[in-house]
């Protein structure tokens, strides 16, 4: 859900070209954030790239890319504050929930249960998400700068069609993956009696989490279906007018 | 008496949907809805939005036709505000819930706790002191909602009611699993602790009803009027020096009393989440008030004296 869920923020304000109420020094700003970033995210690609090449399998890929990963990744907040600020027209809370659940995804689950950091299904993910970055923040650089190559434009608003099932089944199979773990040790979790009167199963929550996979998956993959049409629709007019 | 014509197009689509002629020009947007209602039946009158402008504001069912800026055939665009339901009932059913609800943690009704505690008490004093204090803070509710509010807006959206059910629902049945559970922990300071809390939640809960009564009397029956609230005679009322929204004040107060009382994590949450939906209420009519009127008293805050 997370994979191509970063890419609505913008999308869900017609990704308009933002230069609106923010200075020159803002813009500078934003440019040179999306530029680190797409640069991060492209030396985890090829981190990937290198260390399959060199193990020759796609096992374990994981740890030759679990630093960048995490210090990219979780960089990403940033975002929640340029939409505070006002520097970026998304809304708090889109952004917010976006990007937090990649968050989680990194060190709540994939962090925390070691176990399940050599599956294939964490792969599908960093793959997923690792291509959907270059994309989204190349996009927003070039858009920043006025000059957005049609291509990345087309990139952004078709790739999502493979790499959103891809990411979501990845996300899915790795918590179910860490499910027998956190169970056996209670990790995360909160027993009575205690002084606070509180309880929290980690487990059941994870389970809660996979489960509103089920509502929000399909709301955000038609809102980008949509937002293709309109960014995008003007190819078929081009056919039409043949 | 010169008629009014009146032509009713829909906001999105600009079709003419009704046409009334012979329009008294004293009559008020709320009789107009009466006759649009007559040739649309399913749009009865709580879910006509009219306006002057399709993007505009609604008018409102006190405005007289005549008093409008419209000529003697006058356009008004229509939206559909969706099914609506009464205040009122919303009300009553969202804290009817918390109500049963509590009570059926507090009395162990089997499949939520371990069979052998079914229908057992909790040997803890301050649980039955809980129980007491949380049905007494929704019966007050369920009666003030009954015969002391006034309300402004007779309904709301339907889809209101799913949601506002859930959050009270959901938030008593959290918090009652909790302090009535077999394992349940009783304040760390004992009894100090919880007289305090409850000296706390009386305090504010009788602070709580001054306020609702005395917003009630600045309001004669049926009327709708607007005024400044002041401090009355009731010192409980004197609050209103420093702050708009007392009521919210005395709310705030009553949970935090609870949440010391029971020593439970789920009441501190649920204070909380409380605490900042009612401050978003408390800044909106604290700003209407600022626009409403220009003598508004410069020293008061929305819902924390000085602070917020």
């Amino acid at each position: 859900m997370s994979a191509a869920a970063a890419g609505t923020s913008k999308a869900a304000h017609g990704d308009v070209a933002p230069k609106k109420r923010r200075g020159p020094g803002a813009l500078a700003y934003l440019v040179i954030y999306n530029v680190v970033m797409t640069a991060g995210w492209l030396v985890i690609a090829v981190g990937l790239v290198r260390a399959y090449l060199a193990r020759g399998s796609y096992h374990g890929l994981y740890y030759s890319i679990e630093k960048p990963l995490k210090f990219f990744q979780t960089g990403a907040m940033l975002e929640i504050l340029h939409c505070a600020v006002g520097i970026v027209p998304s809304s708090v809370v889109l952004t917010g929930f976006q990007v937090m659940s990649r968050v989680f995804l990194t060190w709540a689950v994939t962090h925390s249960v070691r176990e399940v950091q050599s599956e294939d299904s964490v792969l599908l993910f960093v793959t997923a998400w690792t291509v959907t970055e270059i994309i989204r923040y190349s996009f927003y650089t070039f858009s920043l700068l006025n000059h957005l190559p049609f291509l990345i434009k087309w990139a952004r608003y078709t790739f999502f069609f493979v790499l959103y099932p891809m990411g979501v089944t990845g996300e899915l199979l790795t918590i179910y993956a860490a499910l027998p773990y956190v169970q056996k040790t209670g990790l995360y979790s909160v027993t009575l009696p205690n002084k606070y009167n509180f309880s929290f199963d980690y487990h059941s929550f994870l389970i809660l989490v996979m489960i509103s996979y089920i509502p929000l998956f399909p709301q955000l993959y038609f809102h980008m279906i949509r937002q293709r049409k309109k960014v995008l629709g003007h190819i078929e007019d081009y056919s039409k007018v043949e | 008496m010169k008629h009014y014509e009146v032509e009713i197009l829909d906001a999105k689509t600009k079709d003419k949907l009704c046409f009334l002629d012979k329009v008294e020009p004293n009559a008020t947007i709320g009789e107009i809805k009466s006759m649009f209602h007559k040739s649309h039946p399913q749009w009865y009158p709580a879910r006509q939005s009219i306006r002057l402008d399709p993007k505009g504001k609604s008018l409102k069912d006190e405005d007289v036709l005549q008093h409008l800026p419209v000529g003697t055939t006058a356009t008004f665009y229509f939206r559909d505000l969706g099914a609506q339901i009464s205040w009122v009932t919303v009300f009553l059913t969202e804290y009817t819930g918390p109500l049963v609800i509590y009570l059926m943690f507090y009395f162990r009704v089997p499949f939520i706790y371990a069979p052998k505690y079914d229908f057992t008490t909790s040997k803890h004093w301050v649980v039955h002191l809980a129980c007491m204090c949380h049905s007494f803070h929704y019966m007050k509710r369920l009666l003030e909602t009954l015969f002391v509010h006034r309300f402004s807006h007779g309904t709301m959206p339907l889809r209101n009611i799913f949601k506002n059910c859930t959050y009270y629902w959901g938030f008593a049945a959290w918090m009652a699993y909790y302090i009535n559970h077999p394992l349940y922990t009783p304040p760390i300071y004992g009894e100090q602790q919880i007289r305090l809390a409850l000296i706390i939640f009386l305090f504010c809960q009788i602070g709580n009803f001054s306020i609702h009564i005395a917003l009630r009397n600045l309001r004669p029956p049926g009327s709708k009027t607007r005024k400044i609230p002041y401090p009355t005679k009731n010192p409980f009322t004197w609050i209103f020096l420093l702050v708009s929204c007392p009521n919210y004040t005395y709310e705030l107060g009553s949970w935090l009393g609870f949440t010391v009382m029971t020593q439970c994590l789920p009441v501190a949450f649920f204070t909380m989440v409380g605490f900042i939906q009612m401050t978003v209420w408390a800044k909106g009519k604290h700003r209407s008030y600022l626009k409403e009127f220009r003598d508004y008293p410069p020293l008061r805050s929305p819902i924390l004296p000085f602070v917020l």
